[in-house]
């Protein structure tokens, strides 16, 4: 009790200091949070888009991108009639742009497509997709930026389109997209005769190895993988991820550095106090343990109080319109464990030095410059 | 060996502190401060080291505390050299206590969570804590300052209440470097006299630096520090 009073005591001598160092700490969690939340949301939806009513993903081989990715129809033609398949549905993603939107995903799709069955239809028949070459169906937000209703005809890209209908969906790429017929996405985006992937469906979900395998010995240059090995090893989001946690771990660094000033401070304004504590039995190690306990709190603090900031900050950014769909906000527990776990390595690591240096006083020194 | 050889043996006061042929210099050996200094301190004896200031004292003492080390000759306490190789924790903890001239309590803690640090250094229970500090407020006279901080009380409670610190592990030797010199003269007397009352009652041999040749005078035994060693007067 003593001991946990020492450790608070001196963080509360020096208030504003202290509070200069939680708040550093604070800021970088908020912003590791908030950054690492909303990449992993937009990873969860863009695994959610190719995971639509399907287990398995065929893609091309080391492409760094899946709209590099060229699927041909002769592989969707075989792997089709495996009687290990319910359906395979080739995908062909391309971006095009509006006067106004410099990026809008498109998604070429059969009528089969999952996307187009079982999705929310605002406005429009779903049996009419496919139809004519120049049919497309926008999500509800892209309709909303394009100010395009039924039956419009709206300029994207290089071409003009007709809308045959709006669709509703929770999934932001999707609901900010355009879906157009296959055959008329691969003439626009000029690649007939191939999609970018196949999402399969599999009878039984037993077989994925063995579709896997199958995949790997008749095409060599295509891959199969399950929807959660997909997110795993997708470079994309690898690098994506890697960017999250690199930004969130320099702001946590410079958090850091503030408490290591703090506890710098700490030592240097105490010296003769530690000495005292010398003087009444207390060994290097109990000092080191009270310094980093005055570090693990600020920290512990900063992370409580980044968490909650960083909450905040996610939730208003679910009420910007402009950003409904894109953003999941869900925080994951093990992304609030991490953070923390993070913010009190970063804490101790920035205790390190004061309390290497406090170990070090030599209470007679001390004691003899009063 | 016969048993009267026995018990004469037992009778003979033991010594706990001894200084054998002590140097020590400060600065690279730039200011001198100890030169040779020897004696020994009997168990139960309250010492008064007297001398001008820069003279060794609170050396000699910070020397018998392990807090330094001399660079020639012995320092023993309770029978064992004083050295980098002592366990000085134990030292620090049970063996000898230190009363300051600045009192060096931490202003923000109370009374009894002062006193209470060097249990919790040495790892002992709280109850067994607590009935010590209670014993020792008492004979202190502090016991309705037990939850007070250190910014509430009077200069001589201030070193009262290192006094009662200084004594929380029933250390058997107290090492008092000027523990009165902050204080005025009637609160000095006063301290003075609670020092030397619980150092009898304790059965606690006291060394004690000082200016103040009157309260010297009280202890068993004066002795005097100049030119860095130590003349014992004839009679103190």
């Amino acid at each position: 009790m003593i001991f946990l009073k020492l450790i608070v005591t001196n963080l509360l001598r020096h208030r504003v200091r202290s509070l200069i160092s939680v708040a550093g700490i604070a800021f970088s969690v908020a912003a590791m949070l908030t950054v690492v939340t909303i990449l992993q949301g937009a990873i969860g939806m863009f695994s959610g888009i190719l995971s639509s009513d399907s287990e398995i993903i065929v893609f091309e081989r080391n492409v760094s991108d899946l709209f590099f990715s060229n699927v041909p129809a002769a592989a969707l033609e075989e792997i089709s009639s495996w009687p290990t398949v319910a359906h395979a549905d080739p995908v062909l993603f391309g971006v095009v742009s509006s006067s106004d939107h410099p990026i809008i995903t498109c998604f070429g799709v059969t009528a089969a497509d999952a996307r187009i069955r079982k999705a929310v239809w605002i406005a429009g028949d779903k049996l009419a997709f496919g139809q004519h070459s120049d049919d497309v169906v926008l999500g509800e937000r892209a309709a909303e930026f394009l100010g395009a209703k039924i039956d419009d005809h709206v300029p994207i890209g290089h071409g003009i389109f007709h809308v045959i209908g709006i669709l509703k969906t929770a999934n932001g790429f999707e609901d900010g997209g355009v879906f157009m017929p296959l055959n008329s996405a691969q003439g626009f985006f000029h690649k007939e005769g191939t999609s970018s992937v196949i999402t399969i469906k599999l009878r039984n979900k037993d077989d994925a190895a063995l579709f896997k395998t199958m995949v790997g010995e008749k095409f060599t240059n295509l891959i199969g993988l399950e929807d959660a090995e997909f997110t795993r090893s997708y470079s994309q989001f690898k690098i994506l991820k890697a960017t999250a946690w690199a930004v969130g771990g320099c702001g946590l660094l410079l958090g850091g550095f503030g408490v290591a000033n703090t506890m710098i401070m700490s030592v240097f304004t105490r010296i003769r106090e530690i000495a005292i504590l010398r003087v009444n039995g207390f060994s290097g190690l109990q000092i080191a343990v009270m310094i980093f306990g005055e570090s693990a709190v600020v920290s512990l603090a900063g992370a409580v109080l980044g968490l909650v900031t960083g909450s905040g900050l996610l939730y208003a950014l679910k009420l910007v319109p402009a950003l409904h769909g894109y953003v999941d906000v869900t925080l994951q527990p093990v992304v609030m464990l991490i953070v923390i776990l993070l913010a009190l390595i970063t804490g101790i690591a920035g205790a390190l030095y004061p309390a290497a240096y406090a170990m070090r006083i030599r209470a007679v020194e001390a004691l003899r410059f009063e | 060996m016969n048993s009267s050889t026995t018990a004469q043996k037992n009778t003979e006061p033991r010594v706990v502190l001894r200084a054998e042929g002590v140097w020590k210099s400060y600065d690279d050996g730039a200011i001198s401060v100890l030169k040779g200094v020897a004696f020994e301190v009997i168990e139960g004896q309250t010492v008064a080291l007297c001398g001008p200031s820069g003279c060794g004292k609170s050396t000699l003492l910070h020397l018998f505390g392990g807090l330094d080390f001399p660079e020639q000759g012995r320092v023993s306490v309770n029978g064992a050299e004083v050295n980098r190789h002592r366990n000085l924790l134990h030292l620090l903890r049970h063996e000898v206590g230190f009363v300051f001239q600045l009192h060096n309590l931490i202003p923000d803690l109370t009374l009894e969570e002062n006193c209470l640090i060097p249990t919790v250094a040495a790892g002992i229970d709280r109850r067994t804590a607590q009935t010590r500090i209670h014993l020792l407020v008492e004979r202190t006279g502090l016991t309705h300052r037990l939850g007070h901080r250190i910014q509430k009380l009077s200069g001589g409670e201030r070193q009262r209440t290192a006094l009662c610190r200084a004594l929380m592990n029933r250390p058997k030797i107290l090492l008092a470097d000027e523990p009165t010199g902050s204080l005025d003269e009637h609160a000095s007397g006063a301290v003075f006299d609670l020092l030397l009352e619980i150092v009898a009652t304790e059965g606690v041999t006291l060394v004690m630096a000082t200016h103040d040749r009157g309260l010297a005078a009280r202890c068993d035994r004066l002795l005097e520090m100049h030119d860095g060693r130590i003349h014992e007067p004839v009679s103190a």
